[in-house]
């Protein structure tokens, strides 16, 4: 039993310790047009952002329930502090299991409508795409329960 | 029967039309009257002597609106007296966000020394009439209320010293020297607008 439980508080740990990642656009826009069978949700957040932290737990929970289904959360902290520590701090301190990237870009009006022309810039932001067809759905602001999971099936029918 | 298709066609023009959220450069806002942190309510057609407005959709609790408190007051004190008066409105929805509360924002004009109305758009209406969904978010108006330019006030958040671009800056002596604006329309990473709930 106490082998049992070892085992599984080493999965546990090893379940929320891959490294926060930092990134250009370009690898950003790469994973955006990737090919795959799993649909993609990303979620451009930032640890100010208190909308932003009072919906992770759907995109957490999303991550964890569903194979189908790959969830990048993109950090805008860079903007405001270019030092990835706090990012990386707040990943440790909530557990976050789900992949998260740190967009290193500056000066946001050469590139916000590259991610998205519908966005304006605001926190939070929802990009749902089904990469096997390329069809995508975007919001602005932040989801409830069950709403990624809409925008998921939207792109999907 | 002439009416009658002319009536049917604007119909169907005007169905077929798609919403538009918010005001475009060139578009002619709507005034507007809200209720200033002194508890008096403010219309831009207050301001008798203006050649235009420095229109700053802002709030007390973001993190980008306080990168920017010092720079706001600035643009009132070297634009004011030029014609160009800056208007700050609060959209927040204070249940969503009570450091952004009437009382909040009475506190933050009073110890920031603010010598610009900070205006309450409770109902949100005005924000939304704007297409405002950041804070901060900056409209340069013309004395008609055509609108020169949306968007961020410069090119850097972080330091007041890192900028180049200075946006609002720049459209606004564009303005004064009866100039064509050259950049109308920029994009910020900023905290979305607390809309109230549908």
């Amino acid at each position: 039993m106490k082998k049992l439980s070892f085992v599984l508080l080493l999965f546990a740990s090893a379940a929320y310790s891959q490294p926060v990642e930092s990134v250009k656009l370009a690898e950003l826009q790469k994973i955006i047009h990737r090919s795959s069978d799993k649909s993609l949700v990303i979620n451009f957040w930032a640890t100010w952002c208190a909308p932003c932290i009072k919906e992770l737990p759907h995109f957490e929970k999303l991550q964890q329930e569903n194979k189908n289904v790959d969830v990048i959360l993109v950090s805008m902290d860079y903007d405001l502090d270019p030092n990835i520590d706090k990012v990386n701090r707040f990943q440790s301190k909530k557990k976050i299991q789900s992949r998260i990237l740190f967009l290193t870009e500056s000066n946001p009006n050469a590139w916000i409508e590259k991610i998205d022309k519908k966005w304006s810039g605001a926190l939070p932001a929802t990009l749902v795409i089904n990469s096997k067809t390329g069809k995508r759905e975007f919001v602005q602001g932040e989801l409830g329960e069950g709403e990624i999971e809409k925008l998921l099936s939207k792109v999907t029918n | 029967m002439k009416t009658i298709i002319l009536t049917a066609l604007v119909a169907l023009l005007c169905a077929g039309a798609p919403i538009k959220e918010g005001y475009e450069v060139g578009d002619t806002a709507v005034d507007f009257k809200l209720k200033n942190v002194d508890g008096k309510m403010v219309s831009l057609a207050d301001y008798k002597d203006a050649k235009g407005f420095i229109l700053i959709f802002d709030c007390n609790t973001c993190p980008y609106s306080k990168a920017y408190n010092e720079r706001i007051i600035a643009l009132n004190k070297k634009y004011s007296a030029a014609g160009y008066p800056v208007l700050a409105i609060n959209p927040n929805d204070p249940s969503k966000s009570s450091g952004d509360s009437f009382g909040e924002m009475v506190k933050l004009a009073k110890k920031k020394g603010y010598d610009f109305p900070y205006l309450a758009d409770e109902s949100q209406s005005v924000a939304k009439s704007f297409g405002a969904t950041n804070t901060p978010h900056a409209f340069v108006l013309t004395k008609e209320l055509k609108i020169a330019y949306i968007g961020a006030i410069d090119d850097s958040a972080r330091k007041a010293e890192g900028v180049t671009k200075k946006y609002v800056e720049e459209a606004v002596d564009a303005l004064i020297a009866g100039k064509a604006v050259s950049t109308t329309k920029t994009k910020a990473i900023g905290c979305g607008i607390r809309w109230k709930s549908a």
